[in-house]
């Protein structure tokens, strides 16, 4: 089977976009603040690509007010999940064909 | 090949990612050796100085000729769980990190559940007299708590866990010798697994 590059998905090009996949890959939801903690990313660069990530369908959100201040969590949706794994399988092979 | 660099860079990222946003990794060994020697201290001087020696599992004595025992007890609580926190927080700000974070939350919650359960059943036994059960009962609340906590930082803590609860049915069984696996759960298994944990995750 020949794997190219073209079935790395486009959404994942970014360290960032992965970032925030990694992270929902395994945990439950996660908010705004703390994502940018593990992330180390700044709040306009981070809403850029939670954006994107929600176009592609693979990000969902869930706005609620914790003490009157807006708390918005994310979380992954099964697209998401499915996307992220194929992303991680495609990965693997590419290296392994590589060796 | 700098393609292939890429990849690999993206797996080893995603990998890191996933374990940082759900593990607390800033646990120090080195408070778990010097929370065993608080805990053997603690043991020693119970002993020693308030004769706490239980041999069966119902006392004749009254519940209050230990209180000193609790307060002891709960000396070393606060000292391990203060040193704990504090080596933590050094270990934390020297990565960078934030020790109060979605990772130490969950594992503090998921840590604290068994182990107030432990607590509020040793303090019942030990108001009714059943002093020779303390060590069983707070041993294998506290495995307890170490395998539901495992989960949420570095994964050696289960197996510790599952030494504590061993050694709390033992005691259970063998109430004599209750004291000595009180020292050797609390005290040496924590001074072991303490050196062990500080090297094996050094960086």
């Amino acid at each position: 089977m020949k794997i190219s590059f073209d079935d790395l998905h486009k959404a994942f090009e970014s360290r960032i976009r992965l970032g925030i996949m990694s992270v929902l890959a395994v945990n439950d939801s996660m908010d705004f603040n703390a994502l940018k903690e593990f992330l180390d990313a700044t709040d306009g660069n981070l809403a850029t690509h939670i954006k994107k990530l929600e176009q592609e369908g693979f990000v969902e959100s869930n706005k609620s007010f914790i003490d009157n201040k807006p708390n918005t969590r994310y979380y992954m949706t099964a697209e998401g999940k499915d996307a992220f794994h194929n992303h991680l399988e495609v990965l693997e092979k590419i290296i392994n064909s590589q060796k | 090949m700098s393609k292939k660099q890429d990849h690999i860079q993206d797996i080893a990222e995603i990998r890191s990612m996933m374990e940082r946003s759900s593990k607390f990794l800033s646990l120090s060994g080195l408070s778990g050796v010097l929370a065993g020697f608080y805990a053997l201290t603690g043991v020693y001087l119970a002993y020693s100085l308030y004769g706490f020696r239980p041999t069966e599992i119902i006392t004749n004595k009254q519940a209050s000729d230990f209180s000193e025992v609790v307060v002891i007890a709960l000396l070393v609580l606060i000292l391990a769980i203060g040193t704990a926190v504090i080596f933590s927080y050094r270990r934390a700000t020297s990565k960078g990190e934030k020790i109060w974070n979605s990772t130490s939350r969950r594992l503090l919650v998921n840590v604290s559940v068994p182990l107030v359960a432990g607590a509020g059943l040793a303090l019942v036994l030990f108001s009714k007299g059943f002093v020779g059960l303390i060590p069983s009962i707070t041993l294998l609340f506290y495995g307890l708590a170490l395998f539901t906590g495992g989960s949420f930082t570095f994964n050696e803590i289960k197996f510790l866990g599952v030494i504590q609860i061993l050694l709390g049915l033992i005691a259970a069984y063998f109430v004599e010798y209750a004291l000595i696996f009180w020292a050797v759960g609390f005290g040496f298994t924590h001074i072991i697994y303490g050196i062990y944990i500080h090297i094996r995750h050094k960086q």
